[in-house]
């Protein structure tokens, strides 16, 4: 293998890549060849290395120099004074802020300082379509360990010891839901993986996928064979055209290394691995509902018992498990359960990561250990809130979870404590909302999501989810009463016990947290009729101030339903009967003369 | 894309061959179909049918429960605003109103001349970029109402 002095980062997750970042790839090939250096340095594809907001990423090796924002006319820069001359390109470092020196090193970066990646270890370090740079980073020696040193039993009593938990958002104990898999007799069984990731605000697994690829496969191998399974299905939604593409070449690859298939490592284990497309159902991330969804039917859950561990795909035993938490399992077998154990709470063991959204300045991936609060993820890794306006609520757990307030910035993140607080862990979506957010429209955006996605099975789902959402409608145009707010919370509790899956289950979690914590704002939007937040177009009106107005008619030129009337001499003035409150004279005026209110 | 309707018995016919006395062969063959055809001609259910001995009833039950598959014929320039709530948050709706007014057409529609679909989607995992959409594989993302006209341009 050739070596090279220098090796050249170049982000390839999704973010970067609609930034740009492959036409910078290409580019520094381009400027490193016209120098004569392609012998000298490499340039490399990896996956994502989380920090989207700052993206195109490009990290020069073996400095370890983190490069932001860089665009393909950098290139050449680049090239000339980094690689060629040995001097750092000043101008493309992070800075934190104006006042703060730029930092020139990765680790230096608070947003990675107070990381640790575990199911993140290979993204963003390697390029996920060589499997040898993921065996250089021990890929495959935990497969290895198994087959050669360890037996069923062994794994799954070392993934007990772990406390690994199902970080899909279930939370279930992983080395259990082996075991019961396990002690199923049956002459054919499955492992599935579930990367169906639809909780809009969380897109862990697409990066996982993207960027370590083999980190499932392993996984996935290992637990087959602690599980007597011989073969695999990874169900992926389409939506992540790239995830597909390299984790098909990543099984490719594992097979012409002996890898997957017969006779794994010359043992007489082999674990068939299939990749099936979602069709686009937000549903199909309900284990059973995916299974129904691969046997080719419409993709509706089941009543359970029995339970997938018994009874599932095909009628087979069969286990399933989420991304993250197959990319866990390698380095749980290599350090050893105790040392998963060492990290995190007394019951929620280890590491999670989580889709940092929103209004936060740092947006993108953070994996951090269980027991971090929300305080230090929002403020040490996000940065604090954009514009430093004030922060106002969390919302964890995509349409499942649920609302944290300032009250709950203290809390030490755990399944248990979120779900004290009335969200849960989730997938990890992490939604940061500052003052100009409005509660009642947060929960009324879920509740269309859910009721859209709801597969109409059972009936209070189905209804009650159609029901609720009609009452959030009223209650945001301003024609909702107080009774309105007492039926809503009674059918929440109704739709939350009765619903056959997860989704019912959870999809009154966001009306039910907002209730609770922002109780205020659902009698404002009621009582005064007022959207305190300015959020709700049914509440708002866009009103001109006649002594700010200059009269240069730009608001009533760019009107795109023509209600703005007014001249040279006579102030504008906005017609409300006829206005769609789209807000765009505010926008358009130069003169702040439009106020909304 | 472009198949006359003509030929869609034989070219369903090939994309069938394969997963003959396979199971869960269904959702792999319409995805097949629907993107040989770019929608879900009623004659290539006909054929699938018939030829695999399923109910039309049972595929059309799958066909309408997934959001992927369509039953009409779209543009040829997909356009997905994403929906979730990164980008709720910083203003995806006012995004989704803005194509909405330039190609006139409302959601799930298909402009007059073939050239786009229009689809609110879910979420697109893109929540770093927010507001964020995609035309056909690419994503854009960081996008204000203004930048649109000359990201659409370039899809022709």
């Amino acid at each position: 293998m050739p070596t090279y002095r220098s090796h050249v980062l170049v982000c390839g997750g999704t973010g970067c890549i609609a930034g740009g970042s492959a036409l910078v790839q290409a580019r520094m090939k381009e400027e490193l060849a016209k120098k004569g250096l392609d012998k000298e340095v490499l340039v490399v594809q990896t996956g994502c290395h989380g920090m989207c907001e700052l993206g195109p990423i490009l990290v020069v090796y073996p400095e370890g120099t983190f490069y932001t924002r860089v665009q393909p006319e950098d290139a050449a820069e680049i090239v000339e004074e980094h690689l060629y001359k040995g001097r750092v390109v000043e101008r493309l470092l992070y800075r934190p802020s104006e006042k703060l020196e730029s930092v020139k090193h990765y680790n230096e970066l608070p947003f990675y300082a107070k990381q640790n990646r575990i199911a993140l270890r290979n993204c963003g370090y390697i390029n996920p379509d060589n499997i040898e740079e993921y065996i250089a980073r021990d890929g495959y020696q935990a497969m290895g360990k198994v087959l050669l040193e360890m037996t069923p039993d062994d794994v799954i009593s070392e993934i007990k010891k772990s406390g690994l938990r199902g970080r899909g958002g279930g939370g279930f104990p992983t080395g259990m839901k082996w075991e019961f898999c396990k002690k199923s007799v049956s002459d054919k069984k499955y492992t599935i993986c579930n990367a169906d990731e639809g909780d809009p605000g969380a897109f862990m697994d697409r990066s996982i996928l993207e960027g370590d690829p083999h980190s499932v496969l392993e996984g996935m191998a290992i637990g087959a064979y602690a599980m007597g399974a011989d073969e695999g299905y990874i169900y992926c939604r389409a939506e992540y055209p790239l995830a597909i593409k390299r984790l098909k070449a990543a099984i490719a690859q594992a097979e012409s290394y002996g890898l997957l298939g017969r006779n794994i490592m010359g043992t007489n284990f082999s674990f068939e691995l299939h990749i099936k497309e979602g069709a686009g159902a937000f549903v199909c991330g309900e284990e059973t509902a995916l299974m129904a969804s691969i046997e080719g039917e419409r993709g509706m859950p089941r009543p359970r018992p029995p339970f997938p561990a018994n009874k599932g795909l095909w009628g087979k035993p069969s286990n399933i498990n989420n991304v993250e938490t197959w990319a866990n399992v390698n380095p749980i077998i290599l350090k050893g359960g105790d040392w998963y154990a060492s990290m995190g709470t007394e019951k929620s063991k280890g590491t999670k990561v989580f889709a940092l959204t929103g209004k936060v300045k740092n947006t993108g991936l953070v994996e951090v250990p269980m027991g971090i609060t929300i305080r230090e993820i929002i403020f040490d890794l996000g940065g604090g809130i954009i514009d430093d306006k004030k922060f106002k609520a969390a919302q964890i757990g995509g349409p499942s979870g649920g609302c944290l307030t300032e009250e709950h910035l203290d809390l030490p993140v755990s399944y248990e404590s979120l779900t004290a607080a009335g969200a849960i862990m989730g997938s990890g979506g992490l939604v940061i909302m500052d003052e100009d957010t409005c509660m009642v429209d947060v929960a009324k955006f879920f509740l269309e999501f859910t009721q859209a996605e709801s597969c109409g099975k059972c009936v209070p789902c189905r209804e009650g989810t159609k029901q609720m959402l009609l009452t959030l409608q009223r209650i945001t145009s301003g024609k909702g009463t107080m009774e309105d707010l007492d039926k809503l919370e009674e059918l929440a509790v109704m739709v939350k016990e009765s619903s056959l899956c997860g989704l019912g289950q959870t999809a009154p979690n966001p009306v039910l947290t907002t209730l609770r914590y922002f109780r205020d704002e659902y009698e404002a939007h009621i009582k005064d009729k007022k959207c305190p937040a300015k959020a709700c177009s049914g509440l708002i009106q866009y009103l001109v101030s006649p002594d700010l107005c200059r009269k240069c008619g730009l608001c009533a030129k760019n009107c795109p339903v023509n209600c703005i009337s007014g001249d040279r001499q006579t102030p504008y003035v906005i017609d409300q009967s006829r206005c769609i409150k789209c807000g765009t004279c505010l926008e358009v005026c130069p003169f702040k003369a439009i106020r909304k209110e | 894309m472009v198949t006359a309707l003509s030929e869609v018995p034989q070219k369903t016919l090939e994309i069938l061959e394969p997963w003959r006395g396979r199971k869960g062969f269904l959702i792999p063959v319409l995805q097949a179909v629907q993107h040989t055809f770019g929608y879900v001609p009623k004659e290539a259910i006909e054929v699938v049918s018939r030829e695999m001995k399923m109910p039309t009833a049972e595929i059309y039950g799958v066909v309408t429960f997934y959001a992927q598959f369509h039953l009409n014929p779209r543009g040829r320039h997909i356009i997905r605003v994403c929906r979730g709530t990164a980008c709720h948050v910083r203003g995806s709706l006012k995004l989704l109103d803005k194509v909405k007014e330039m190609l006139k057409v409302e959601e799930n529609g298909t402009t007059e001349d073939l050239r786009y679909t229009l689809e609110p989607v879910a979420c697109l995992g893109a929540c770093g970029l927010a507001p964020v959409m995609m035309i056909d594989e690419d994503t854009h993302g960081r996008l204000v109402p203004d930048k649109l006209g000359a990201i659409m341009d370039q899809y022709v």
